[in-house]
């Protein structure tokens, strides 16, 4: 059994592509392109050479003595928070820039909740000469304004979803409506591992360069390529698929996916999906969904603008069913907590969503001789304004 | 005969109105349908409502959260359509998107429909393939058709393919839009629907997104056995109330 997609576009029972027809063209383009090009080895040279010189490839692997002495366990940090533009989401806009090229498409749209997709997507599309329009909730614009500043200085059109909770997933279905209306110069680019097939294994293959490289750097450091734990934050999920995509089938590894209670799962204030989803269809994709008894979907919540969304990927949804990943889910306080707690015990300042993660370290127990990777999706700089309110700082 | 098929044997040209079920009020359902027949309408679409309704437009997203703030679910339309037949007899068809009636049970929700006596459903994200292989017969069993859509984008090969499972008419999305984004019809268009004319399709096609009027209702009408209009009915609801939807169908014919 694997844990990977199957040639139908699945993990398990989720996935799919549950789209209108209007949709069907591209995505079926897309489909039967996506292995193909990004297979060629050209293709491969241009996206290798723009990780390493322009994103700045491969990230540390490092040791957090401090992190590691305090509780008592070896902590290593994947630093994707040095990525060019502050987290591993420009891994994926890379990615699918190159493959939006080959297809011929002149025209960028992206959703975005915390920003970092969408200043990802900005960027790259300044980096290509490509147009570019950003969908983002009318609530996410106001607490990531930076980030919004950032996209408008790379040149991107920031345009605001009005609809719903004003938050990702309306931006999404913004985004979605965009590329019904232009179907024949536009490409989406999703940023998580979300969506219609195949967009979810597309944007793991991009971020699978995670895992890679913790194989490569463990393997010269503790002389091991796998660790005995993998523990990421999880949205749609795909710093987690990036983090866990090389160990999904390695079963000596035990997965930790960390989910955004909010205000505590049972508060009717969260986002912790795989605790109050059902399996349900949401963005083209058969996933665990929050919703109603009548099927509307729920509008979620978590501090983190990088994590209120009421669904996941389909492949995380799989770890979770099957029970290969366990499934951790921390509220804002905790998080927001350990954003201190990791900024003066190793001098990082993590984006809201990767605190999360390291919240596990209070929930679970470790041995002194375990390797516990986590991934530090980003850095905490677009969350300065969400800290200094907190914190009064 | 289903009486979707019984309708599109008569001459005429056929014109069908969509709006969302319980908007403006929740109870105003099905005064809405009994207007609509009254005045001339030959086939409804009951919009069930959803939260995020990604082929449509604003004014149909508005007014079915609406319709959800009223108080609108699956079992109250059902409830409101339970003695539909004793006053209506034309075509009724659902449309709504798939997570809600996946929730509710998909033989469920064809069960009541069945014996609420609904002819066909139209959702729009659910794809074809997966009909064919996992509802197909359940849809059959209820005596249901199930609607499929084409647009400007659409390979021949794929609308053959449509045709071939589709048994009743065809939706004809007319360009590349959600619903409600447009006004009026170019030489694109024309062109589009003079195409798919030309292919002989064995089922009727009816062209639906930015009919608005008499002249789009007329234009599409050229080409296609009817057409359905949506948004523009449900602007003018909001507009000049439930009272206006005579007026309203008496101008587009």
């Amino acid at each position: 059994m694997s844990y990977n997609v199957n040639e139908k576009g699945y993990y398990g029972e989720f996935g799919g592509a549950y789209i209108p027809e209007m949709l069907y063209p591209n995505v079926e383009e897309l489909r039967q392109q996506y292995l193909k090009i990004t297979a060629e080895p050209e293709f491969q040279e241009e996206f290798d050479a723009l990780l390493k010189d322009y994103v700045g490839r491969p990230t540390p692997l490092y040791f957090a003595a401090r992190l590691s002495e305090k509780y008592n366990t070896k902590v290593y940090l994947k630093r994707e928070d040095l990525c060019h533009t502050g987290a591993h989401k420009v891994n994926n806009t890379i990615g699918q820039i190159l493959l939006a090229k080959r297809l011929g498409k002149t025209r960028i749209i992206a959703e975005t909740g915390a920003g970092q997709h969408g200043v990802a997507t900005a960027t790259v599309c300044a980096l290509m000469g490509l147009e570019c329009i950003v969908y983002m909730g009318e609530i996410d614009i106001k607490r990531q304004a930076p980030n919004v500043a950032r996209m408008k200085m790379l040149g991107a059109e920031v345009r605001p979803a009005l609809s719903g909770s004003k938050t990702l997933k309306d931006a999404t279905n913004e985004a979605i409506r965009d590329w019904i209306n232009n179907p024949v110069d536009t490409y989406y680019i999703i940023g998580s591992v979300v969506g219609p097939h195949p967009y979810p294994d597309m944007v793991a293959r991009f971020q699978s360069v995670i895992s890679k490289e913790i194989k490569e750097q463990l393997l010269e450091k503790e002389g091991r390529e796998n660790p005995d734990y993998v523990i990421a934050c999880v949205g749609g999920g795909s710093n987690a698929a990036g983090a866990f995509y090389h160990f999904l089938d390695d079963l000596d590894v035990n997965i930790i996916a960390v989910e955004a209670a909010g205000l505590g799962v049972d508060s009717g204030e969260s986002a912790a999906t795989s605790a109050l989803g059902k399996i349900g269809v949401i963005h083209g994709s058969k996933t665990l969904l929050m919703q109603s008894l009548d099927g509307q979907i729920t509008e979620p919540y978590s501090i983190s603008a990088g994590l209120d969304y009421p669904g996941v990927g389909p492949m995380h949804a799989n770890l979770f069913a099957t029970g290969r990943a366990e499934f951790i889910s921390i509220t804002d306080d905790q998080a927001m907590q350990w954003g201190i707690k990791l900024s003066q015990l190793e001098g990082l300042i993590p984006a809201i969503e990767s605190a999360h993660a390291f919240a596990v370290l209070d929930e679970k127990k470790f041995k002194p001789t375990d390797i516990v990777v986590f991934n530090l999706s980003g850095r905490g700089d677009k969350d300065l304004n969400t800290y200094i309110d907190y914190f009064k700082l | 005969m289903n009486r979707i098929n019984l309708k599109l044997q008569e001459t005429k040209k056929i014109l069908s109105i969509y709006f969302s079920a319980g908007y403006p009020k929740l109870n105003d359902t099905v005064k809405i349908i009994e207007d609509l027949e009254k005045n001339g309408v030959d086939m409804i679409e009951i919009g069930l409502p959803f939260s995020d309704p990604l082929a449509d437009g604003p004014t149909i997203q508005e007014s079915s959260t609406q319709a959800l703030h009223n108080g609108m679910t699956t079992q109250v339309l059902f409830d409101q359509l339970k003695d539909i037949r004793k006053t209506v007899t034309i075509p009724l068809v659902i449309m709504g998107y798939y997570n809600p009636m996946l929730q509710f049970g998909m033989e469920n929700f064809c069960q009541q429909c069945a014996e609420i006596g609904i002819d066909g459903l139209i959702i729009p994200d659910l794809p074809v393939d997966v009909y064919a292989d996992e509802y197909k017969t359940t849809f059959e069993k209820y005596g249901l058709k199930n609607i499929f859509l084409i647009t400007p984008q659409t390979s021949d090969e794929r609308i053959r393919f449509i045709d071939s499972v589709s048994d009743g008419f065809i939706y004809m999305v007319s360009s590349a839009s959600v619903t409600g984004s447009q006004s009026g019809f170019g030489s694109v268009q024309e062109e589009y629907f003079k195409r798919i004319a030309d292919m002989n399709l064995k089922n009727s096609q009816i062209i639906g997104f930015g009919i608005s009027n008499k002249e789009t209702f007329n234009q599409a009408t050229q080409f296609a056995k009817g057409a359905i209009i949506g948004s523009a009915f449900i602007k003018n609801l909001t507009d000049n109330g439930v009272g206006s939807i005579g007026g309203f169908v008496k101008a587009i014919r």
